[in-house]
C-alpha cells in the first residue's frame, strides 16, 4: 500500500491510444485525393472514382484506427464510416435526377410552353397547358371527394368510434388501404365505370375517384392525428356550456385543429398530384384542351410526361426535352405544395390570445 | 355495432347529434365498402378472364400460365429493390438519429423528404435517360468477368434496361418510406438503455446495437415489408425502364427480362380490347391481393408490437 502514491507513475497510461478529433476529416480527403490520382491515372470515370475513394475512406480510417486505438473502436469507425457511405449512395441518385430534370428542363420552359396545347402540333415543340389543367382538375375532383369522406371518418374514429370493434377495424383497414397499388386504384375506377356507364369509359372524374381513393387513407390519418391533439379540458369546457357535442366538434375542435389539417390535406395533394399510372388507365390522354371532367379523355402532367416518351413519334427529342420540362413543371407543383403545407400550418394556427 | 353511443349523457337526444353522429359513421363505412369495393369490381370485371383464350392472353393457354411469369417478375424485382433500399435505408435513418449532429440530422430529414416527394414518373424517365446508359459498361463488366455467377448470365443487355436498372430505380422509391419508419422507432429508443449502453463504455456502435436494433427490430421487419409492398405495387418506374420480354430468368441484366404486373397493365392497357382488358384486370386483381397479404401483415406486426412494447 505505501507504493500507492507512485503507481500513476510506474504504470501503464490509464487512456489508450487515439486519434485526434478531425481523424476522419483527414482520411477523407487522403482518400479522396488517392482516389482521384489513382483513378485519374488509369482513365476511370467520376463514378469510378468516388466508389474507390470511397472504399479507400472505410478501409483506411478502420487500419488506422486499429493500429492506433483498438478493435472495438476500429469497429465504430468502421460502422460509422458505413453509416455515413450509405447516406451519400442513397443522396447520389436524387442529386442526380434534380440536375438532369433542371438542366434539361428549364431549356423546354417557356410563355408557349405553359399556355400551349399539343393540339394539331407534329414534330416542333408544342405547349403543356392542357395537362396542367387536366392535373389541376383531376385533382380539384378527388380533393372534393376525400377530404369530407376523410375528415367525417376521422372525427367519428376519434370523436365517436373510440374503441369500438367498428373503429378498430376502420382504422386497421385506412392503414392497409395506404397501401394500395396506385395502378389498382386506376383499374378500380374503371372496372366502377365500365359497370355503370359502359365499357371502356375514360374520363377525367373517374381520374378523380381513382386518386381520392389513395387521398382518403392519408387524410384520415393526419385529421385523426390532429384531433387527438385537442385538450379534452376545451371538449369538457363546451360541454358545461351546454353546447351540443356536434356543434362543439364543429365550432371548436376542429378550428382547433384547423391548421393540422390543412398541413395534411396539402401534403395528400401533393402525394397524388403526381400519380400516373391511374389517370394512364382511366383518363387517357389527349392533345387537345379538355375542362369538362365528366366527358371525354383528359390529359395530365404525369401522363404527359409518360406518353411524351414511349410515343415519341419521328422526332423522338423535341419531345423528350418537353418530357423533361413538364417533369420540372410537376416536380416545382409539388414542391410549392409542401412548402404551402408548412406554412398553411404556421398561418392557420389557432390564436391563443396571449 | 350499427348504432353510435355518444358520450354526452345528455337524457334527450338532440337532432343535431344524432344527424352528426350518423354522418360521421356512414363516411368511415364509406371506405370499408371502397375497400370492399375494389375486391369485389376487379372481381366482376376480371371473371372474364378465367375463360379466355390464348389470342386475348397473349399467347398463353389460360390466365395461370398468362399471369404467373408476371407474378415471378413482380416479387423478384421488389426483392432485389427491399435487398438495395434496406441496407442504405438503414443507413440513413441510423444517420439522422444517432451518427448525424442535430442540425445535419434535420437536413437530411428534409433531403429524405424531397427524395419521396419526387413523383414516380420522374423517376421513370431519370431511370431510362439518365440511370439506364450509365450501367450499360457495368453490365458487360460483369457480363465479362462475373457471368459464372448465374444472376449476370445470358446476352448483356446494350441499352441498360434490365430488371436489375428498374430494381436500382423501386429502391430508391422505397428508401424514404423504410427511413421515415425505422428512423421514428430508432429515435424512441428509450434514452435509458442507451445510457446505461454508453455508461458501461460501449462505443457508439455497441450502443446501437445493444440498445437501439433490438428495440427497433419490429419496426425494421414491418419497415422493410411496407417497402416491399410499394416496390410491388410501383408501375410507372418500371414500365418506362424495363425491356420486358415475359421470360422467366433470374438472368438480372440480360437483353430479356421477366414483366411486372403493373408495368404490364399499363404498357399494354391503352393498346387491349374487349376480354384482354379483363385479363389486365383479373391481374390487377391478383396484385391487390399480394400487395395487400403484405401490408396486412406488416401492420399486423406493428399492431402487436405498438402497445406497451418493451
Amino acid at each position: 500500500m505505501t507504493d500507492l502514491d507512485t503507481a500513476p507513475h510506474t504504470a501503464v497510461a490509464l487512456r489508450g491510444g487515439h486519434l485526434p478529433r478531425y481523424a476522419p476529416a483527414i482520411a477523407g480527403i487522403v482518400a479522396i485525393a488517392a482516389g482521384a490520382l489513382i483513378g485519374i491515372t488509369v482513365h476511370w470515370n467520376l463514378a469510378g472514382i468516388a466508389i474507390l475513394a470511397a472504399l479507400l475512406y472505410i478501409v483506411g480510417l478502420t487500419i488506422w484506427s486499429r493500429l492506433v486505438e483498438n478493435a472495438r473502436r476500429a469497429t465504430d469507425r468502421l460502422v460509422t464510416a458505413l453509416v455515413w457511405v450509405a447516406l451519400s449512395l442513397a443522396f447520389i441518385p436524387l442529386f442526380s435526377l434534380l440536375y438532369e430534370t433542371v438542366s434539361k428542363g428549364a431549356g423546354a420552359i417557356n410563355g408557349k410552353f405553359l399556355t400551349w396545347t399539343m393540339r394539331n402540333v407534329i414534330d416542333a415543340p408544342g405547349g403543356i397547358y392542357h395537362a396542367i389543367v387536366g392535373t389541376l382538375l383531376i385533382t380539384l375532383a378527388a380533393t372534393v371527394i376525400a377530404v369530407p369522406v376523410g375528415l367525417l371518418s376521422a372525427i367519428y374514429l376519434v370523436e365517436y368510434g373510440g374503441p369500438s370493434r367498428l373503429a378498430r377495424w376502420i382504422r386497421f383497414l385506412v392503414d392497409v388501404m395506404t397501401g394500395i397499388p396506385s395502378i389498382v386504384a386506376g383499374l378500380f375506377a374503371y372496372a366502377l365505370f365500365s359497370l355503370i356507364i359502359g365499357p371502356g369509359t375514360q374520363f377525367g372524374i373517374g381520374g378523380g375517384v381513382a386518386l381520392s381513393l389513395l387521398m382518403i387513407p392519408i387524410v384520415v390519418r393526419s385529421t385523426e392525428e390532429m384531433l387527438k391533439l385537442v385538450p379534452h379540458d376545451l371538449r369538457e369546457a363546451s360541454y358545461a356550456l351546454g353546447v351540443p357535442k356536434w356543434k362543439t366538434i364543429v365550432k371548436v375542435v376542429l378550428p382547433t385543429a384547423m391548421a393540422g389539417i390543412i398541413t395534411g390535406v396539402t401534403l395528400a395533394i401533393a402525394r397524388v398530384i403526381g400519380e400516373t399510372a391511374p389517370l394512364l388507365i382511366i383518363c387517357g390522354s389527349t392533345d387537345s384542351l379538355n375542362t369538362n371532367l365528366f366527358h371525354g379523355q383528359m390529359a395530365s402532367l404525369p401522363v404527359f410526361i409518360y406518353t411524351s416518351y414511349t410515343q415519341a413519334g419521328a422526332n423522338p427529342e423535341i419531345l423528350q426535352n418537353m418530357a423533361w420540362g413538364a417533369a420540372l413543371v410537376l416536380i416545382v407543383i409539388v414542391m410549392v405544395l409542401n412548402i404551402l403545407a408548412r406554412v398553411a400550418g404556421r398561418f392557420f394556427a389557432p390564436k391563443t390570445g396571449h | 355495432m350499427s348504432n353510435v353511443q355518444t358520450k354526452t349523457g345528455s337524457p334527450k337526444r338532440r337532432l343535431g347529434d344524432l344527424v352528426f353522429a350518423n354522418l360521421t359513421l356512414a363516411a368511415g363505412v364509406l371506405i370499408l365498402i371502397a375497400l370492399a369495393g375494389v375486391a369485389i369490381f376487379l372481381t366482376v370485371e376480371g371473371a372474364p378472364a378465367l375463360g379466355a383464350g390464348s389470342s386475348d392472353l397473349s399467347g398463353h393457354s389460360n390466365f395461370l400460365t398468362y399471369v404467373a411469369p408476371l407474378v415471378f417478375g413482380t416479387l423478384l424485382a421488389a426483392f432485389i429493390a427491399l435487398l438495395i433500399a434496406l441496407p442504405l435505408s438503414l443507413g440513413v435513418a441510423l444517420a439522422v438519429s444517432h451518427f448525424a449532429p442535430r442540425r445535419v440530422a434535420v437536413l437530411i430529414g428534409y433531403v429524405v423528404d424531397l427524395l419521396a416527394a419526387v413523383p414516380s414518373v420522374v423517376y421513370g424517365l431519370w431511370g431510362i435517360l439518365v440511370l439506364g446508359p450509365r450501367l450499360i459498361p457495368v453490365y458487360a463488366w460483369l457480363s465479362t468477368h462475373a457471368s459464372w455467377i448465374p444472376f449476370f448470365g445470358g446476352t448483356p443487355s446494350n441499352t441498360g434496361r434490365t430488371i436489375l436498372t428498374a430494381s436500382i430505380v423501386l429502391a430508391i422509391m422505397i428508401i424514404p418510406i423504410i427511413t421515415a419508419i425505422t428512423r421514428e422507432i430508432f429515435s424512441q429508443t428509450p434514452r435509458l438503455n442507451e445510457e446505461a449502453a454508453l455508461a458501461l463504455g460501449a462505443t457508439r456502435w455497441e450502443m446501437v446495437r445493444l440498445a437501439v436494433l433490438p428495440y427497433g427490430r419490429s419496426g425494421i421487419v414491418s419497415a422493410a415489408m411496407l417497402g416491399l409492398g410499394r416496390a410491388l405495387g410501383e408501375t410507372m418506374a418500371v414500365a418506362l425502364v424495363l425491356s420486358a420480354s415475359g421470360v422467366v430468368t433470374f438472368h438480372l441484366i440480360s437483353s430479356t427480362n421477366p414483366s411486372t404486373i403493373a408495368a404490364n397493365i399499363a404498357l399494354t392497357f391503352a393498346d387491349a380490347s374487349g376480354v384482354q382488358r379483363n385479363a389486365l384486370i383479373a391481374s390487377g386483381l391478383v396484385l391487390f391481393l399480394i400487395t395487400f397479404i403484405v401490408h396486412f401483415s406488416a401492420r399486423a406486426i406493428v399492431a402487436r408490437s405498438e402497445p406497451g412494447s418493451k
